[in-house]
């Protein structure tokens, strides 16, 4: 089973959140919507989500009652604790009163919130915070999972937490939709869509990207001269669309940065040709 | 100094509602303090029965409006008159001897008017005072206060308790949850409904064992009022958290939906000395209706039918007000919902929309 959307547009009055976005996740997968601000990502998900209504083209998602999400807020009740927003999920979702005992204990344990259980959402801290929401959108165990960002502001560790509960989601079944502006965290991705403008940019997996890559990506201590550059920590990389190695630089491990800095440049190109 | 005033006449600037509040509100509040507030009552419905009723009436100050003249009728119909709201005033006559000058307590400025113009007067009679013998402004104004306390949770707290869950991001995850609007709604509104309750009760009690307020009807009658009352001033609160972002600008909405019915309602000012271009104003406020129900229960004993308008006119108001709240709530909660086509068994899908902004 897949989910996602053809064609899909959404606009807000005048301004269009996202323009003609093709995309499709598959039970057991995730799929990462990449973009900068302003790029479409959270348009896209509400639409998937059902909060957003498509101006046009067409969405696929299950019943409301299979359909996790964790939105950019994060949803959590701060006059709350742990346990009781658990537990208003969970009755939303319609788990009875045993099954939802047995499944809040296994999220409390798998989330590392057990301590935390009677402490109100609004004092928890935003890793904390974050995977209390995650917690709340697995409860009833979805066929979809949509995550607005769900680790934009979140240290490193809680991080990396948050991405196991999203990758055991889609070991257990679920289609799992993760919008975030973390290159590293999109390679681990099964598919890739990266949006640019509200419009698609790039979509496959994170090897068919870097397959695709037009010419080739160099790097040096010093900023070469004539070809579109950028920082990467202290040394400068650049892209020789023409596959040369410019003076002082040397060939470098294309990556997923890479890939979509080069993509944005190529689209900015046409655009000027264009003009 | 002059970079933090230039700071703060820009974020003034883009603040519509609170520049609304500082510059259009005093005007409005002066021109209606102008036109309203007023407890000089010029004209007193009055009613005359018993025989000779014509001659009585012809003769009466032209401050007493006659709206009434029943010769067959006795004392008996008078003070139903006076309870029923009829009237103010009530003059029974007898074939012989003075008549007797009814007032009704609780129209406590007509009362006033009327008691002040007749007492001292030699060969008028004294007037008896039913409902409020002693005048007292407490009996008046504390069933008038009641409804303003209504207001206060039915609008306020409600605003503020829907306003709360869009800023916090939940309302969101409600929007995405298995729940009808209807659901989030009710089950949203029903504490602030029964917190209200208990607040009535208590209001009541500490009225009537503190002040002294006669409680002279039916509690039914007067439960009815106040949940009808209750259903619009809740309507208006879930109005004011869709068009509002942030707790603010619903706490600045509510406040001005709440000093029009304060000054306009007949709460402080009577409706029968306000000038008819103000007046008119109050009969759209549901504080209006309240007051009307609230004073004929407890001061008069006023039975159902005699309180069948207003009581009609809140349930009119509240089916207009929630109405209108439940269609914009819904809207905010399930802006998908009409659009959404039934694929196979538990796929759902959202058809092309026509062309429409789909964010607030």
């Amino acid at each position: 089973m897949s989910w996602g959307c053809r064609g899909l547009t959404v606009r807000y009055g005048a301004t269009v959140g996202c323009e003609d976005v093709t995309f499709e996740v598959a039970a057991g997968t995730v799929a990462a919507v990449v973009g900068g601000d302003g790029a479409g990502k959270t348009s896209l998900l509400r639409a998937l989500a059902g909060t957003a209504r498509p101006a046009a083209g067409a969405v696929r998602r299950p019943d409301e009652r299979r359909l996790g999400y964790v939105s950019a807020g994060p949803g959590v009740w701060a006059d709350l604790t742990v346990d009781e927003n658990l537990r208003f999920a969970g009755r939303a979702y319609g788990l009875d009163a045993a099954e939802l005992d047995r499944r809040i204990g296994e999220l409390l344990e798998r989330t590392g919130l057990a301590s935390a259980r009677d402490r109100l959402a609004g004092r928890l801290s935003g890793g904390m915070r974050q995977k209390l929401a995650m917690a709340m959108a697995v409860a009833h165990e979805p066929d979809l999972l949509i995550l607005d960002e769900p680790t934009t502001g979140v240290d490193p560790v809680s991080r990396a937490e948050l991405w196991r509960l999203l990758a055991a989601a889609a070991a257990g079944g679920a289609a799992v939709v993760v919008a975030t502006t973390y290159l590293d965290e999109a390679e681990r991705a099964a598919t890739v869509l990266v949006l640019d403008r509200g419009r698609e940019l790039l979509a496959g997996t994170p090897d068919e990207l870097l397959a695709a890559t037009p010419g080739l990506v160099v790097e040096g201590t010093d900023r070469p001269r004539g070809v579109p550059s950028w920082r990467r920590g202290a040394r400068w990389r650049a892209w020789s669309p023409d596959g040369s190695i410019p003076a002082g630089s040397t060939p470098a491990t294309l990556d997923l940065e890479d890939t979509v800095i080069i993509a944005q440049l190529a689209q900015d190109e046409r655009r000027r040709g264009a003009a | 100094m002059w970079a933090m005033a230039m700071k703060e006449f820009r974020q003034m600037r883009r603040d519509r509602r609170t520049l609304a509040m500082m510059i259009l509100l005093p005007v409005l509040l002066l021109v209606v303090f102008g036109y309203a507030a007023s407890f000089d009552v010029d004209r007193v419905r009055t009613v005359v029965v018993g025989p000779g009723a014509e001659a009585v009436a012809a003769a009466l100050p032209e401050r007493l409006d006659v709206v009434r003249v029943a010769p067959g009728e006795g004392r008996e119909q008078a003070v139903e008159a006076l309870r029923d709201a009829e009237a103010a005033v009530a003059v029974v006559t007898a074939d012989a001897g003075q008549p007797q000058v009814l007032v009704d307590g609780a129209d406590l400025f007509s009362a006033r008017s009327v008691v002040t113009e007749l007492r001292g007067r030699p060969g008028l009679p004294t007037p008896e005072v039913l409902f409020n013998p002693g005048l007292e402004t407490s009996a008046i104004m504390v069933p008038g206060l009641m409804g303003v306390v209504l207001v206060f949770v039915g609008t306020v707290a409600t605003a503020l308790g829907v306003v709360r869950e869009r800023q916090s991001g939940t309302l969101e995850q409600l929007a995405v949850m298995p729940f009808k609007a209807r659901d989030v709604l009710a089950g949203k509104l029903l504490p602030y409904l029964g917190v209200a309750f208990v607040d009535l009760v208590v209001i009541v009690a500490i009225g009537v064992l503190l002040f002294d307020v006669p409680f002279n009807g039916s509690p039914l009658v007067f439960a009815l009022g106040a949940l009808l009352f209750l259903f619009v001033t809740v309507g208006i609160g879930v109005l004011i958290s869709t068009v509002s972002e942030t707790q603010g600008q619903a706490i600045q909405l509510a406040i001005m939906t709440m000093l029009p019915q304060i000054l306009l309602s007949g709460l402080i000012f009577p409706l029968q000395a306000m000038a008819a271009g103000v007046r008119w104003i109050g009969y759209l406020l549901p504080l209006t209706y309240f007051v009307q129900v609230a004073r004929g229960v407890m001061v008069r004993g006023a039975s159902f039918e005699a309180l069948l308008l207003p009581l009609g006119m809140l349930a009119v108001l509240g089916a207009v007000v929630f109405g209108l709240s439940i269609a914009r709530f819904r809207r905010d909660l399930a802006p998908s919902g009409r659009h959404r086509e039934h694929g196979p068994a538990g796929q759902d899908r959202d058809a092309a929309a026509p062309t429409r902004a789909g964010a607030r």
